[in-house]
């Protein structure tokens, strides 16, 4: 995997969205994630294509996971499983999500074996925070909304959006 | 041509329908609509139920304009292309989403001038002909705002020392 001119092993991010909005704002995140090691986990094979440069030039890898809702019980427990295996296989030191579900398991799973982790609420959330952002920052390190009226003195913060 | 988008989660047909209408009408304006997972066949307007991103990118690019859900995946690619996009937002009581924020995310993207908006289908026509696609902006940069970029860099890398492997 390791190429010999790295004598330091990069940083291993796993970067979670699932589809559509949540996708293409973690897309916007990626300067972030120069000279890391990035996997990055969605809900859609065709999204491969948007990061096709990151994998055939940066060593970034790509997985997909069935997507859930809220609503269904056993698909979200076949999400959590397929996460738990990602982050064992991965061992991520940094996990960073723009939502929804997948970044939940993620970071609450990657947590348990010491990585760091970044939530990023949806810039969709222009009123309150999404429920699953709710139930996950404050298992996030780093706990972000992209709008300042939402930021509070014990988190979220703020500090600029996607756009 | 006028691309209509609803995203590909959950059908959206208050506006595909409204958009068949006006283009019932509008003959001279070509539109095509992703209309999603539903069981509405427009007549008048060409459509498809999904588009691979790719796809769904040309389709933006090569638009005149966007009428779109209130969905960030919509806006924010129209943004990125400089594409003019008129977005209506799903309801929470039609139980076209779980809840109103499309509402809300479109009456703030409205205010920042970002969007023109069509709180429902009433309002659609009349906003869409006053469109033209001199309502195009310069596109939107490629990246996140540069500060949010640096503050998760340096979360990201300057506890590389406590990383032990």
């Amino acid at each position: 995997m390791r190429t010999d001119r790295q004598r330091v092993k990069p940083t291993r991010i796993l970067a979670v969205a699932s589809g559509g909005g949540h996708w293409v704002q973690l897309l916007r995140l990626r300067p972030a994630f120069a000279d890391a090691a990035v996997t990055y986990v969605t809900v859609n094979e065709a999204y491969r294509s948007d990061v096709a440069t990151d994998l055939a030039e940066r060593g970034a890898r790509f997985a997909v996971i069935d997507d859930a809702t809220r609503w269904d019980k056993l698909g979200l427990a076949k999400m959590a499983a397929r996460l738990l295996w990602i982050v064992l296989r991965t061992r991520p030191h940094v996990v960073v999500s723009t939502g929804a579900a997948p970044g939940y398991f993620a970071i609450r799973f990657a947590r348990l074996f010491g990585a760091r982790t970044i939530w990023l609420d949806s810039v969709a959330n222009v009123e309150r925070l999404s429920m699953t952002g709710e139930l996950v920052g404050r298992h996030a390190d780093l706990w972000l909304t992209q709008w300042p009226h939402l930021a509070k003195p014990d988190g979220p913060r703020c500090e600029g959006a996607v756009l | 041509m006028i691309f209509v988008t609803v995203g590909a989660q959950m059908p959206f047909d208050r506006l595909v329908r409204a958009m068949d209408d006006w283009a019932a009408s509008h003959r001279q304006r070509p539109v095509f609509a992703q209309i999603g997972p539903t069981e509405y066949r427009p007549r008048s307007l060409e459509w498809s139920s999904f588009l691979d991103p790719p796809e769904f990118r040309r389709r933006v690019a090569e638009a005149e304009l966007l009428v779109a859900h209130a969905g960030m995946g919509s806006i924010i690619t129209a943004l990125e292309l400089g594409k003019p996009i008129l977005v209506m937002p799903r309801r929470g009581d039609l139980r076209e989403t779980r809840n109103d924020h499309q509402v809300a995310t479109a009456k703030r993207f409205l205010e920042q001038g970002r969007v023109s908006v069509a709180f429902d289908e009433r309002e659609l026509p009349e906003r869409l002909d006053s469109m033209t696609s001199h309502d195009a902006s310069d596109r939107i940069a490629a990246t996140a705002d540069p500060r949010l970029i640096g503050a998760l860099r340096q979360f990201i890398f300057d506890s590389e020392k406590a990383i032990s492997s």
